[in-house]
């Protein structure tokens, strides 16, 4: 029984380092190494059963590998708390994996495809940026309030989404990201094409966009928001991990894997999708919110079709309904062409061209979610 | 309104609704050979459009002067060579996929959708921005009274408008028709009455794909601009005008074409809104159609299976 809290945090601490000199590789050369020497230790790590204990090592152990991932995302953040780009790129996959999970919840439990993701992520963006411009509510207020008003106007999809199916319910969700910007860029009161800037985001009378001086150490002001990222993530993260291991969890997958043999057994079948897209819109928006805080300024160009599509990728890549994997896959997406600037003008066909593959060769995703364990302290043999 | 303006956009409503239908027909036919929706379907327009004009770049360096020529040879390359392409994309992405849930066909299709666009985008010089398509038809124009009707457009639409004849013809009249009507019916059946089903999938992707350059070129033509983008939202117009006519229904795709293109066009007209606002407001009235009728206005024909 390979219990020990040793493995989980050996990986918390790699993952760690791998990420501090990733994020600090300077030349492409070292990047591609350490892309590299990834995609061969993984592997091999797997091949020789060390996945199997630090899978089994994490399952007993949940919440110290949750404080250790914590602790290593604040020290990354604190290794470059004056380097801005960094920062901002490590906020920014924060923030998608909120938005992420989101979709996992819609996609990979309750198996609504989302389509419009990028969309409730604007509609987040824009409610920070109306609330900062046109009204004095404390802006703390914006990141439950873009949350409510993704939820909200989610909503209003509710009804063609639940009757429709497959090809037509996706018309929908792909539908509604179109109508979403096509929207923002006609209309006058939300800066049409150009945008809008968002405000800073204030608590206690701080503004989170001056830098940080305690004592003689100085550090950006991103730091501030991903320590918020931070929180949110893993707020969001707990609150997906119960949903999962809840009978709501239960009854989403039952729902997902057949709707009429679970009508047969007396699930409300419309209830569960409403509360999963309403909860998925809900994290996408808040975390909007705060992304359009951390931009500072936000235009209908950051909320395209592509955009919407790269979020679904993600869901895909990581492993369709796994929370951590969607988390890697977020990261990856977010940092590597930022990393490589070669890639970056060729970001969307690089996704599509891996999702292709995937949906191809694995279309269970990369880490795929493994089974419901129902005893979860027992580490029963086989059970993969 | 007077009757200038009426007429102008009378035209354009129904240029719109000749591209829209000349998409959603293609929609249906793959849907109706293979149940599959190829998302990249509007992305081959745009790879059509882009193939004649560079048809039309090469054919100018070569010094071919007759307008009359040139749109010969660039409607032939574009639809020869995007019923290939759409042939290929058959082969190697949907074939391969029958058997996985509809929706990975779906992704598939959107994510070879992004690629076809990113690519015409990156490969072509300077492909972010808008070319200008030449114009080759001749624009004189008629006077009926305060109404003018330019020779182009009626070229256009009469062009269009034998091709959805064509292909009504093709479908309900000949023999391969008839085998692609017997796959869209029944597949298995149709191969143990020694039909090539793989054959006929190919073809009908072909027929689809060469449909969709048709329209690309015609698009081009008549707003005398392309952009990498436009298959987008084109093919998300198409698609609706195939669901909301009844997938698998060719007379509801061209009905569906001409209804989505009078939605828009009763959009810019006649709602006390800014134009700007046509597109959102056809969207929002896709969505109520989706909502009131889940599988389009005139429905699928199938039930549920257990």
């Amino acid at each position: 029984m390979a219990t020990s809290k040793g493995p989980a945090l050996a990986v918390a601490a790699l993952a760690t380092a791998y990420a501090i000199l990733f994020l600090g590789a300077e030349k492409q050369a070292e990047l591609a190494a350490l892309l590299v020497g990834a995609a061969v230790a993984v592997p091999l790590a797997a091949r020789f059963g060390l996945a199997e204990k630090v899978r089994s090592s994490i399952g007993a152990n949940e919440g110290f590998f949750h404080a250790a991932v914590i602790t290593g995302a604040l020290i990354t953040a604190l290794w470059f708390h004056d380097e801005h780009f960094i920062l901002l790129m490590m906020t920014t996959s924060l923030l998608l994996m909120v938005a992420a999970l989101g979709l996992t919840v819609q996609f990979g439990y309750a198996g609504i495809v989302n389509f419009a993701g990028s969309a409730f992520i604007g509609i987040g963006c824009y409610t920070a940026a109306v609330v900062t411009k046109y009204t004095t509510l404390p802006t703390v207020l914006t990141l439950p309030l873009g949350g409510i008003m993704a939820a909200l106007i989610g909503s209003i999809l509710i009804l063609p989404v639940l009757r429709t199916r497959g090809h037509y319910a996706a018309l929908v969700t792909i539908a509604f990201g179109i109508l979403f910007k096509t929207f923002i860029e006609v209309n006058d009161t939300l800066g049409g094409p150009q945008g809008m800037s968002v405000g800073s985001l204030t608590l206690f009378g701080w503004s989170f966009n001056d830098p940080i001086h305690v004592g003689s150490f100085e550090a950006s002001f991103y730091l501030s928001y991903i320590v918020v990222a931070l929180l949110m993530l893993a707020l969001c993260f707990v609150l997906v991990r119960r949903l999962e291991r809840s009978w709501i969890g239960l009854s989403m997958d039952a729902i997902r894997l057949d709707e009429i043999a679970s009508a047969c057994y007396g699930l409300d079948i419309a209830r569960w999708k409403i509360v999963a897209f309403t909860f998925g819109n809900f994290l996408a928006g808040m975390a909007g919110a705060l992304y359009g805080h951390v931009l500072g300024f936000i235009a209908p160009n950051n909320f395209t079709f592509g955009d919407s599509l790269i979020l679904v990728s993600i869901v895909l890549l990581g492993g369709i309904g796994n929370p951590w994997g969607v988390a890697v896959a977020a990261a990856f997406v977010v940092i590597l062409p930022e990393k490589f600037q070669i890639i970056q003008e060729y970001r969307f066909v690089l996704y599509a061209v891996l999702v292709i593959l995937i949906l191809l060769f694995r279309p269970e995703g990369l880490l795929p979610r493994r089974l419901r364990r129902y005893l979860p302290a027992a580490d029963v043999k086989g059970s993969a | 309104m007077d009757i200038t303006l009426f007429g102008q956009y009378l035209m354009n409503g129904l240029m719109l609704g000749v591209i829209y239908g000349l998409v959603a027909v293609g929609f249906t036919l793959f849907f109706g050979v293979l149940d599959v929706i190829k998302f990249s379907h509007g992305d081959v327009l745009t790879v059509g459009a882009f193939t004649a004009f560079a048809t039309y770049l090469a054919l100018k360096a070569a010094q071919v002067p007759s307008p009359w020529l040139q749109l010969l040879a660039m409607s032939v390359v574009a639809m020869t060579s995007m019923a290939f392409l759409g042939a290929l994309i058959a082969k190697y992405l949907v074939l391969p996929l029958r058997t996985a849930p509809a929706l990975n066909t779906l992704l598939l299709t959107l994510m070879l959708g992004t690629v076809l666009r990113e690519g015409v985008r990156l490969i072509f010089p300077d492909g972010s921005n808008p070319k200008p398509f030449p114009r080759l038809l001749p624009s004189d124009a008629f006077s009926f009274g305060a109404f003018t009707l330019r020779i182009d457009t009626v070229i256009l639409l009469l062009s269009g408008l034998a091709m959805i004849v064509a292909t009504h013809f093709l479908i309900n009249r000949t023999k391969l028709g008839l085998a692609i009507r017997a796959v869209a019916q029944d597949g298995e059946t149709a191969m143990t009455m020694g039909i090539n089903f793989t054959a006929i999938v190919l073809i009908t992707f072909a027929l689809g794909s060469g449909l969709a350059a048709f329209a690309g070129v015609m698009n081009g033509l008549y707003y005398n601009e392309i952009n990498f983008g436009m298959g987008l939202l084109l093919g998300v117009f198409g698609f609706s005008a195939a669901v909301v006519g009844g997938l698998g229904n060719i007379y509801g795709a061209i009905l569906g074409g001409f209804l989505f293109a009078g939605l828009q066009t009763i959009g810019a007209v006649a709602l006390p809104f800014a134009s700007a606002y046509k597109d959102v407001f056809a969207l929002a009235v896709l969505i109520a159609i989706m909502a009131w009728r889940p599988t389009g206005l005139i429905a699928e024909r199938t039930s549920e299976r257990v």
